[in-house]
């Protein structure tokens, strides 16, 4: 049995209320099947107030063995490095003390969402008044609560399942995956993301990408054009397979008709510029797809846009399709 | 006297502390504490305006979208802004399903598997509640957990993901479900429907919500199978009708045009809604203090130091007096019967708030239904407009936890001041400068409490649906 203790701080909860969405099994049978157990949870376990410390204390002191610690929401280490932005209820204590002591027994430790592994919103306040970082991370530099030379006890830094949700079979996929086979740092990407769901990018399989292909882009909110030019989609960049596994059951951020703000991405939360428009020098999108040098790009908007089949340029800037692709009489070849 | 502090309190979403003073076993007085703090007013204050709608969500990872649907309100009426008829439905079936989903998690997962703790172990009901509703190992999750995640696939369809949608904007939605999807959501409701009527209820929705007092209610659920009729009877045995009464003023902002916005007192009839009625009181928050403010002027300054602090959540009053909100007070305020019945008799009780809940399920359900019927294919889902660089707003929206409002104001194009007050800091409000207690402060007094009591404290907690990490935006 792999034994996962939980913990939260600096966040919403939503990696959790996402995470009690897995699919296609109950959550709970499919990690019992897997041989992945809770030893506490906040929000999924029986025991309160004094149990709870007591599981807590037992696993701080060694006395309850358990092997992954998963975080959840940002550290919040102010004011004054005094971590009172968070005491641990019922015991006084900041959760920073508690998740220092736990690390140094977790064999594992992840970091569950974007708050965790870099800091997230709550380390977006200007002069960040909380002080709030990631556990191994403070924003793209590592560092964060534990320190860049930390190593769980298996010999891993903390691995970080990034994402403003996580999408919960980046959770369940990656604990089932240590529980199978192991989990080495060549499983993990530069971020120490689990390549499992950040060797993709959010545009792989994009619904948009016959509008992406023509540069047909949207113009305003609930257009069906590509994003990108416009509206602040940075799909191209973001590592994630948003758009191969889909979000309830057939969603994704450019399936809701909103642009990717790259939530799996340190520092996505204050991106220097407005969340849902794109950023330009010249009338050219500053931010350019991975991999493409700018030239190329130009010149390739500048023929596909040239070559725009009207069905492709209308629908572009509609909420659903004015045209529909022809239909070939002949027989198709 | 002795004096208790109890907490973490597990299966509430975020952090709870309270302070109980002890009396004989006895509750004499509690103090409620929110002991995390966010920030999130903070965070907004200089972004351009329309970020709000990136921003807010992340506040609560289990009402994001009420957060989103606040944030977008109060930009549409800071710009004059009204959104689409569609776009109105589409909103309205992204909150439903929303507060549905959350007041069948609160149900199953947060509420119940309290009644499976060993010291209920005797009473007739114990074996059968404890197979059921243990919490992960009952047998209950296998059957909710995978209609939760297809009632949720609505968000798949309409908002592309939940939590944390961006699809909820001033003039309606991003995204114009098409009418091969609009088939395909009205399977996901009847599959929903089918899920609450033979494993929740035991009875057709449309059936169920016409129960219209308390004794119809005890009537109906004798013998029926379902896990709501099992709660009712442990709830029977335990009492649980009598107690958690807290203001038993009602305060509910009006939602999805099925439920009226005003406040109630028992005795009464409903009185409509003066927003400019509501306040916010910091004197035993860690926050700077002053006089109470109304949130369009309000404040948020951190004071670690605040001597008569012990929260970090402010004092929301309304006319100055302490009000709860939530599924309760939404149904007692649109006048249901059977919630007014059950307030009339005993006050707001720990069944009553689960009883509200339970019937809206039965009757928003059929409404969502209507509404995605009600679409019309091939026109607009979002109305679009500017928004000018000095202007005001205010968004009043109920999540599933109870009223939600943000106050925003504009200056030089980017947010001046942001303030929010989200459904729990009404429920667990702090005392006041007048020290008057909060709902959930005056429900837990004279309770029993401490080391052999019953776990009282837990269900009356439980049963406001708690948000702390909303409480502490
Ligand atoms: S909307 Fe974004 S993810 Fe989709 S095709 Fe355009 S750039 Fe790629």
């Amino acid at each position: 049995m792999l034994r996962i203790l939980w913990l939260q701080s600096g966040g919403c909860g939503g990696c959790t209320q996402s995470l009690l969405g897995s699919e296609p099994r109950s959550l709970f049978a499919e990690l019992q099947g897997a041989g992945i157990e809770f030893v506490w949870h906040p929000s999924f376990s029986q025991a309160s107030d004094g149990e709870a410390r007591a599981i807590l204390e037992a696993c701080a002191g060694g006395a309850q063995p358990f092997d992954v610690l998963c975080v959840e929401g940002a550290m919040l280490r102010g004011p004054g490095g005094s971590g009172k932005f968070h005491l641990m209820a019922g015991d006084g204590r900041p959760l920073t003390d508690w998740v220092e002591r736990l690390a140094r027994r977790a064999r594992w430790v992840f970091a569950i969402g974007s708050c965790s592994a870099f800091g997230g919103f709550s380390a977006s306040t200007p002069g960040n008044p909380l002080e709030a970082c990631g556990l191994q991370y403070d924003n793209d530099e590592a560092g964060g609560l534990l320190g860049a030379d930390f190593r769980s006890a298996a010999g891993l830094p903390v691995v970080n399942i990034a994402g403003c949700p996580a999408h919960p079979g980046w959770v369940v996929d990656t604990l089932e995956k240590l529980a199978l086979e192991g989990l080495t740092a060549s499983d993990l990407d530069d971020f120490r993301r689990p390549l499992l769901y950040a060797e993709q990018l959010v545009h792989h399989g994009c619904p948009r990408n016959e509008y992406y292909e023509f540069k047909a882009s949207a113009q305003k909110p609930s257009d069906l054009g590509c994003l990108m030019e416009n509206l602040g989609c940075k799909g191209t960049q973001a590592h994630a397979d948003c758009n191969i596994r889909p979000w309830n059951g057939a969603g994704s951020c450019l399936r809701g008709g909103y642009a990717c703000i790259s939530c799996t991405e340190p520092g996505f939360e204050a991106p220097g510029h407005p969340f849902q428009e794109t950023p330009k020098v010249a009338g050219i999108p500053m931010g350019l797809p991975t991999d493409m040098p700018k030239a190329w790009f130009v010149a390739l908007a500048a023929l596909s846009k040239s070559a725009t089949p009207k069905r492709v340029r209308d629908n572009a800037v509609a909420d659903h399709a004015v045209i529909r692709p022809a239909i070939k009489k002949t027989g198709l070849k | 006297m002795t004096r208790l502090v109890v907490g973490p309190f597990n299966r509430v979403e975020g952090d709870l502390e309270i302070t109980l003073d002890v009396d004989d076993g006895v509750i004499a007085a509690a103090r409620v504490n929110a002991p995390l703090f966010r920030g999130f007013e903070q965070i907004l204050v200089g972004r351009p305006p329309a970020d709000a709608l990136a921003v807010v969500p992340r506040i609560c990872g289990i009402c994001s979208v009420g957060q989103s649907a606040a944030a977008a309100s109060a930009l549409a009426d800071a710009m004059g802004l009204q959104a689409t008829p569609n776009g109105l439905l589409a909103r309205q079936l992204i909150q439903a399903t929303e507060n549905l989903a959350d007041h069948l998690s609160h149900f199953y997962l947060f509420f119940m598997p309290d009644f499976a703790r060993p010291a209920y172990a005797g009473r007739p009901w114990y074996d059968a509640v404890a197979r059921r509703f243990a919490a992960v190992k009952g047998s209950a999750a296998a059957d909710v957990l995978p209609a939760r995640a297809n009632f949720l696939k609505l968000m798949g369809f309409l908002a592309g993901k939940w939590p944390h949608t961006l699809a909820l904007q001033p003039g309606g939605s991003t995204r114009a479900p098409t009418s091969a999807e609009r088939i395909r959501v009205l399977a996901l409701l009847r599959d929903f429907r089918s899920f609450v009527e033979t494993v929740v209820l035991g009875d057709d929705l449309e059936n169920f919500a016409t129960l219209d007092s308390a004794d119809g209610l005890a009537a109906w659920a004798d013998g029926r199978t379902g896990d709501f009729p099992a709660f009712l009877a442990t709830a029977a045995d335990l009492g649980l009708d009598r107690i958690g009464r807290g203001s038993d003023r009602f305060l509910a902002y009006g939602a999805y045009g099925l439920f009226p916005a005003g406040l109630w007192q028992a005795g009464g009839a409903s009185t409509p809604l003066d927003p400019g009625a509501i306040s916010e009181d910091t004197r035993h928050a860690w926050l700077a203090a002053g006089k109470p403010r109304h949130p369009a002027v309000g404040e948020t300054v951190v004071d670690a130091d605040n001597p008569d602090g012990y929260t970090w959540c402010k004092a929301p009053r309304y006319d100055g007096t302490v009000a709860e909100v939530g599924a309760l007070a939404r149904q007692a305020v649109a006048g249901h019967p059977l919630a007014r019945d059950m307030i009339e008799r005993h006050g707001a009780s720990v069944s009553a708030r689960v009883v509200a809940r339970l019937l809206e399920l039965a009757s928003v359900l059929p409404a969502m239904e209507g509404w995605v019927k009600a679409m019309v294919p091939g026109e607009a889902f979002c109305a679009h407009a500017s928004l000018p660089d000095e202007c005001q707003g205010a968004g009043l929206v109920e999540a599933a936890r109870g009223s939600l409002g943000h106050w925003l104001s504009v200056r030089r194009g980017r947010i001046d001041r942001y303030q929010i007050i989200a459904p729990t800091t009404w429920n667990f409000s702090p005392r006041d400068a007048a020290d008057r207690p909060g709902p959930l402060e005056q429900a837990l007094v004279g309770l029993p409490a401490g080391p052999n009591a019953p776990p009282t404290v837990q269900h009356v907690v439980r049963s406001f649906d708690p948000c702390m990490v909303c409480t502490v935006h």
